[in-house]
């Protein structure tokens, strides 16, 4: 008995062996996630590499210039700049209200909880719906159902700069629409977690002095969930520049600039797409050049979305 | 002066008003779901049968009946699997060494905004960058479009959620654990692998599932990397040439002119939606069961 009691107590040094597997585990897990910035600075590298030989032969004038001509090496991407951020912006300014919209209905006690989860439920899928299937969607169904009211908006509004071209099928309007469905479900998301984060107490005190539904939310919730709602609709606009199946399926993929929503366009992405897979010789360096673009926009969108978050952060 | 609730009073009204207009915007934001689901249906599933399952897709043409997406459905599953053998090992090491390993120093911190930040890169950049190290320059054994390159796309878009998943699945862990393991004497890497990973399971794989059937369904880094192809992955280098992808059926086969073509596109957004949203409701039931027990 005793002895089993002393062999228990004796000092036992570690095999070696298992130092060496706890050592190396511990660096091969630093090495993966290094991985993250070996990949970030990789791809930012390989574009900036392939764009220099465009960048040297067009500078700044790439930005604003909207020639595309592969026989002549001619290249110029304002019209994707163009389209990419007009695209983003509109779809940005109708999935907000949208999006906060819904994501208060879903978070106040309007409807029974069980209505509620569903509707969280459905826009969480819309999320997991491939951009293609939608783009799909969007040449058979959506772009003819919604063609007559874009002809009777040209008809009636054609003085309008931006609905002064009749319209004739996939076109800039579309690509918003459809872009509007897909960061719907990232602004909602995100606005209805940061709104479920405020504090109940905050809403009972408003109750408490008299304020109504909408004049707490108002003067007390969206403020004190404005910070996670701007760093949604932050993401959500990094998102729109980048998305490219259902933009490039449905926005004509002209490089003919236009300032018109009903006329085809392009927007970066859909370029790439289209493009990057026959393109040869200078032309791929423009497009990595485009790509080198892109890339600025959204990152320089995405890390001050991240800022944003940081600094607008009220702290309970 | 009564205190009985006036409907016509300016502070009722206008709450009624806007009670109204975000029910309204909810149905609006749930409408697209509706409709997209309810095409693919009606277009895509009447035309499922075995032959549109296991035949191979025609090239172009107006025969209505011939063709099938049987390359694309199995494409699609091993590009998908190629993505996550790699994202997999790379994202959990990346996620335990964040949630287990780091002070909350400045190289964690950079590497938790790095993958913030690359889980807002665009899809298509992924296929550029992959198109600009592996296929143009032919570095795996001079191939140049293959299933592994689209693989390998797919795995830079996987590795920031899996990253992520991992690293809050294992803060979840209550420290008492880890504490009480390393307390008798357990190495750090046995309080991981036996303890804490085990512990986190549940959150860690429902996050890499919704991220495994996310890449599925995702078209632009495939275009240039993987491309497509009207034959069976056979052979044994098969992995090094052009492979068929069902979200890559759909965007070539949408553009044509053709409508058997069409008919076929509709057929794999059908087969494709079918896959992501069961994944996707079945990874939700598994956790909302596990976190309920």
């Amino acid at each position: 008995m005793s002895e089993r009691k002393n062999d228990q107590f004796q000092r036992r040094n570690r095999p070696p062996s298992e130092k060496i597997i706890d050592i190396g585990f511990k660096n091969l897990a630093i090495a993966m996630a290094s991985m993250v910035a070996v990949i970030l600075f990789g791809i930012l590298l390989v574009i900036f590499l392939g764009s220099i030989e465009s960048m040297g032969r067009y500078g700044l004038r790439f930005l604003v210039t909207s020639d595309w001509n592969p026989v002549t090496d001619d290249y110029g991407a304002f019209t994707a700049i163009y389209g990419t951020i007009v695209t983003s912006v509109a779809s940005l300014m109708i999935a907000v209200p949208l999006g906060v919209g819904t994501a208060i209905f879903i978070t106040e006690n309007i409807i029974p909880q069980n209505i509620r989860e569903l509707i969280g439920i459905m826009v969480e899928l819309l999320a997991a719906i491939p951009s293609v299937v939608l783009g799909l969607w969007a040449i058979f169904v959506m772009e003819p159902f919604i063609r007559p009211f874009l002809t009777s908006l040209n008809n009636s509004y054609s003085w309008i700069p931006f609905l002064s071209t009749e319209p004739v099928g996939p076109a800039l309007a579309p690509a918003i629409l459809i872009l509007v469905v897909m960061i719907l479900p990232i602004i909602t998301a995100i606005s209805r977690d940061s709104l479920n984060q405020v504090p109940a107490k905050l809403r009972e005190a408003a109750y408490g002095i008299g304020a109504t539904r909408w004049s707490t939310i108002f003067n007390v919730i969206l403020p004190a969930a404005i910070s996670g709602i701007t760093g949604g609709v932050l993401l959500a606009l990094g998102r729109a520049m980048g998305e490219t199946m259902a933009v490039t399926m449905i926005i004509g993929n002209s490089n003919n600039f236009s300032l018109s929503l009903l006329a085809p366009g392009n927007t970066i992405a859909a370029m790439l797409a289209n493009q990057f897979g026959e393109a040869d010789g200078s032309q791929v360096s423009s497009l990595m050049f485009a790509a080198f673009i892109l890339m600025i926009l959204t990152l320089s969108v995405n890390i001050f979305a991240q800022w944003m978050v940081k600094r607008l952060s009220l702290k309970y | 002066m009564n205190l009985f609730y006036k409907h016509t009073s300016r502070r009722n009204l206008s709450n009624t008003i806007l009670t109204l207009i975000t029910g309204l915007f909810a149905t609006l934001a749930v409408l697209p779901l509706i409709l997209v689901i309810l095409y693919v249906l009606i277009k895509g599933a009447s035309q499922i049968n075995i032959n549109l399952l296991t035949q191979l897709p025609e090239p172009p043409g107006d025969d209505l009946n011939s063709g099938g997406i049987g390359n694309a459905v199995i494409g699609t599953f091993v590009v998908t699997g190629i993505g996550a053998l790699i994202a997999i090992p790379i994202g959990v090491g990346g996620g335990i060494y964040l949630a287990e390993y780091s002070r909350n120093g400045p190289f964690s911190k950079f590497i938790r905004f790095g993958t913030n930040v690359l889980s807002g890169v665009p899809s298509i950049i992924a296929g550029v960058f992959v198109y600009g190290v592996i296929v143009s320059t032919k570095v795996i054994f001079g191939s140049n479009f293959s299933g592994l390159a689209g693989g390998i796309a797919l795995s830079i878009l996987m590795l920031p959620t899996v990253i992520k998943t991992t690293d809050e699945g294992l803060k979840l862990v209550s420290d008492e654990l880890r504490k009480g393991a390393l307390g008798i004497g357990a190495s750090k890497f046995i309080t991981i692998t036996r303890i804490t990973l085990p512990a986190a399971l549940t959150p860690i794989a429902t996050g890499i599932v919704l991220a495994l059937a996310r890449a599925a369904g995702e078209t632009a880094p495939l275009i240039f990397t993987a491309l497509f192809s009207f034959y069976w992955a056979e052979g044994s280098e098969a992995l090094l040439e052009p492979i068929a992808t069902l979200s890559v059926l759909i965007y070539n086969f949408a553009l044509e002119p053709y409508e058997a073509q069409n008919k076929l596109a509709w057929a794999a957004s059908f087969v494709l939606v079918l896959i992501i949203l069961t994944t996707n409701i079945i990874s939700r039931f598994i956790s909302k069961y596990a976190s309920s027990k």
